[in-house]
């Protein structure tokens, strides 16, 4: 029987943004990441093209975050050494590349102070040979401080810094610009500020083309229904022609999994809920996997059970070819 | 589905015999749209005419309803591709298959673990939606679809392929409306056949789109009308897309053949890559997903994803208003207010729970808006936090008097000092985040 058409008539394209320079490029990197370029929704390939496939960036930090022990234990004794962790990342894991959180800087952490810091972006570069995305600690003031020498750290690597906010897109923008770096635009859970932001970084003289967007990320049941709809309004807005919408989306769902309870507490106090060791990863794999179909195009994730799940998934979803 | 007054024209006789006490049919059609006559009121439309009518006039995916009387699973009647256009209105369910190599007693054991795998969850609760049983390959198909039908709490769906075995298996349980899982090219005429005498729902599934839409027409033909469309998941991109043509077609092109809701069987290597693709499946289209595992581990990140895609999302997210005990507290524990938006609530409790310094989080009720939100709409003021405070009976937990406030709102310090028992307020931060190293100070 004969279907009607129902393809979708999108009218513009997701800008690509390509992470990493090799030598050539004026960089170091073995190779280069590149995210976005599509003309559909996530694996919508009877209507319109894919380019690239989503990524996944390992979760690496220069201090181990504040994880439950589930989660430290399965990346072992080389969370203690960001460069030995991101190596793990790359050559175990297979990760596509490397996201670096400065949480060892936030004054309530260790004060890290940014010269430190700067040194862990150099280790870290030299220990892995993929593209990096580099984070400050979320405290404005102190990655006002951090992020500048991190990005000078790692001049001309064509790093994406993050992250660029309402309060801060002043120094990030400068520092980005002369370091030729990429911005990671920041806003939480709000797609009008969203928007906003990408406004201020183009005023600002940043080409909306370098700008990886960042809705924020929330752990599946903890708000995860407002970031699903916030990834796919906004990324049906990019192709319909919004061009202040038109970027790739990164989701940090490592960063948040792991501080929610149903990824920290183990069956003696959940009963019933089943093992905090397969529980734990379960989450972060499905919160990734969900915001997939949403529109993620780079994923962060720590769990290296649930980074080889969604490597999967990613496969089984792209495979099938065109009708 | 509204017509307008040309489709209904078009199912009139178009005699303009006046009887009706309009000039024309197209003016009798015109008010007949606007919802102003009946069709009644024509007293020459055909029988025809009339089924043409309200067929045109059915919602564009057919409501699905599986299960005995007061415990009824319903599927379909979905009216949006995303949920922000409107939203999601009937929440997945999750199927787990019981394979027929097992034994009667394993079967039983089986539906009981169904039976038990409910989760609370943010005042929700969470539970498998059916028992699948597989009847092909029994000794005694009715017997096992009878030991199913008693033993489980939830609706059925009987897994089968020849009419014969089947057909004894749904007449042994029809007073409970299970699902017959599934008609294909090989079989529709008689499955067809068997759904619609007992007037029980039927999945159908092609080996293409295509296909699936002669043999959902097929079955329409036999009868039966209460279809499911059944995906495989063999190449779960084809899948993904087949699923959003199929709601496509039904929603945008009110494409009747297809205007059906949906379910995917999963066919994974291992639970944990069942479990992600049965949620990615919930969220783009599958009203059912019929999977193997039941692992708590396994099954409740599919149900919270469930969860999260089907909530209203023109209604904002609340917490139970009430207060909330983080760990191990005592009378000592600092005591702390936020609203009842649900999002303030989860950030404010993770932050709290990541500090590790167990405490009383009392939340106020503000219609679901955060706390600048609240603040500015007048729905949060000095007043109402210290009448939660009294009416959950705070001070009966603590003996200390301390409470911290949201830094957003410094200016209720002092008339909750003046107006309550709570004499040392404490302004907290102003982002969640810094609970932390808000707490561990304090406690110092």
């Amino acid at each position: 029987m004969e279907l009607p058409d129902v393809k979708e008539k999108w009218t513009a394209q997701i800008n690509q943004v390509t992470i990493g320079a090799t030598k050539d490029q004026g960089g170091t990197r073995a190779r280069t990441v590149t995210v976005g370029g599509q003309t559909t929704m996530p694996f919508l390939t009877f209507e319109g093209e894919l380019p690239f496939k989503p990524v996944i960036a390992g979760y690496v930090a220069d201090t181990p975050p504040g994880w439950p022990e589930v989660l430290i234990n399965a990346i072992g004794k080389e969370i203690n050494s960001p460069e030995e962790w991101a190596q793990k990342c790359v050559e175990e894991y297979g990760v596509d590349l490397i996201s670096l959180k400065m949480v060892g800087a936030d004054p309530a952490v260790k004060d890290a102070s940014p010269a430190d810091c700067a040194r862990v972006v150099e280790d870290v570069l030299k220990a892995v040979d993929v593209p990096l995305i580099i984070w400050g600690c979320g405290d404005d003031e102190k990655d006002n401080h951090v992020l500048p020498e991190c990005s000078q750290a790692a001049k001309g690597e064509n790093c994406l810094i993050g992250s660029a906010k309402e309060s801060n897109y002043m120094t990030i923008v400068a520092i980005c610009k002369a370091d030729k770096h990429k911005i990671i635009s920041e806003a939480p859970v709000d797609i009008n500020i969203g928007k906003q932001v990408n406004i201020l970084l183009q005023d600002a003289g940043f080409d909306l083309k370098d700008v990886v967007m960042f809705q924020t990320t929330a752990a599946l049941g903890y708000g995860f229904d407002y970031v699903y709809t916030i990834l796919e309004r906004a990324r049906i807005a990019g192709l319909k022609g919004d061009k202040l919408m038109a970027s790739p989306q990164i989701c940090d769902v490592g960063g948040e999994v792991w501080r929610i309870k149903e990824a920290v507490v183990d069956e003696d106090v959940l009963t019933g809920w089943g093992k905090l060791e397969k529980r734990g990863p379960m989450w972060e794999a499905v919160c990734a996997g969900v915001y997939l179909q949403a529109g993620a195009d780079i994923l962060i994730m720590a769990h290296p059970e649930a980074i080889k799940n969604i490597q999967m998934t990613i496969d089984q979803f792209l495979k099938g070819g065109k009708e | 589905m509204a017509l307008t007054g040309m489709q209904i024209y078009k199912s009139l006789p178009k005699t303009n015999c006046k009887e009706c006490g309009l000039p024309t049919c197209m003016a009798f059609a015109m008010q007949v749209a606007a919802k102003q006559r009946a069709l009644a009121d024509c007293p020459h439309i055909s029988e025809e005419g009339k089924e043409a009518l309200s067929e045109a006039s059915a919602p564009p995916m057919r409501l699905i309803k599986i299960g005995a009387e007061g415990k009824q699973f319903e599927l379909g009647q979905e009216t949006v591709m995303f949920r922000h256009e409107e939203k999601f209105h009937r929440p997945s369910g999750i199927a787990v298959r019981i394979a027929s190599s097992l034994s009667d007693q394993e079967v039983q054991a089986r539906l009981d673990e169904i039976n038990s795998r409910v989760f609370l969850r943010v005042g929700a609760t969470l539970k498998i939606a059916f028992s699948a049983v597989e009847i092909e390959g029994c000794d005694d198909p009715a017997g096992r679809a009878k030991l199913a039908a008693d033993k489980s709490d939830v609706p059925l769906i009987l897994i089968g392929k020849t009419p014969g075995a089947m057909k004894s298996a749904v007449e042994a349980v029809k007073t409970q409306k299970p699902l017959i899982y599934k008609a294909d090219a090989s079989n529709i005429e008689d499955f067809a056949e068997i759904a619609a005498s007992i007037k029980t729902p039927l999945a159908v599934g092609g080996s293409g789109i295509e296909e699936l839409a002669d043999l959902t027409r097929k079955a329409k033909a036999k009868g039966a009308e209460d279809l499911i469309l059944s995906f495989d998941s063999k190449h779960m991109g084809e899948t993904i897309r087949a699923l959003t043509i199929a709601r496509r077609s039904a929603l945008k092109k009110q494409f009747r053949p297809l205007g059906y809701p949906a379910m995917v069987e999963i066919d994974s290597e291992s639970l944990e890559n069942e479990s992600i693709s049965a949620s990615i499946f919930t969220a783009k289209y599958a009203g059912i997903v019929l999977i193997n595992g039941m692992e708590p581990w396994e099954v409740l990140p599919i149900m919270v994803a469930i969860q999260d895609v089907y909530t209203d999302p023109q209604v904002p997210n609340t917490v139970e208003a009430k207060l909330y005990e983080i760990g191990s507290t005592d009378e000592n524990s600092p005591v702390m207010f936020t609203t009842n938006f649900s999002l303030t609530y989860f950030s404010v409790e993770g932050e709290v729970e990541r500090s590790r310094v167990p405490s009383y989080i009392c939340v106020v009720d503000t219609e679901g808006l955060g706390v600048l939100n609240a603040y500015a709409g007048d729905k949060i003021s000095a007043e109402t936090v210290v009448k939660t405070l009294q009416e959950q009976k705070v001070s009966e937990k603590v003996k200390h008097r301390k409470l911290i406030i949201p830094g957003l709102l410094p200016i209720f310090r002092a008339e909750i000092e003046d107006t309550s028992e709570w004499k040392e307020v404490i302004i907290g931060p102003e982002n969640a985040r810094e609970i932390p190293a808000f707490l561990t100070g304090l406690a110092k």
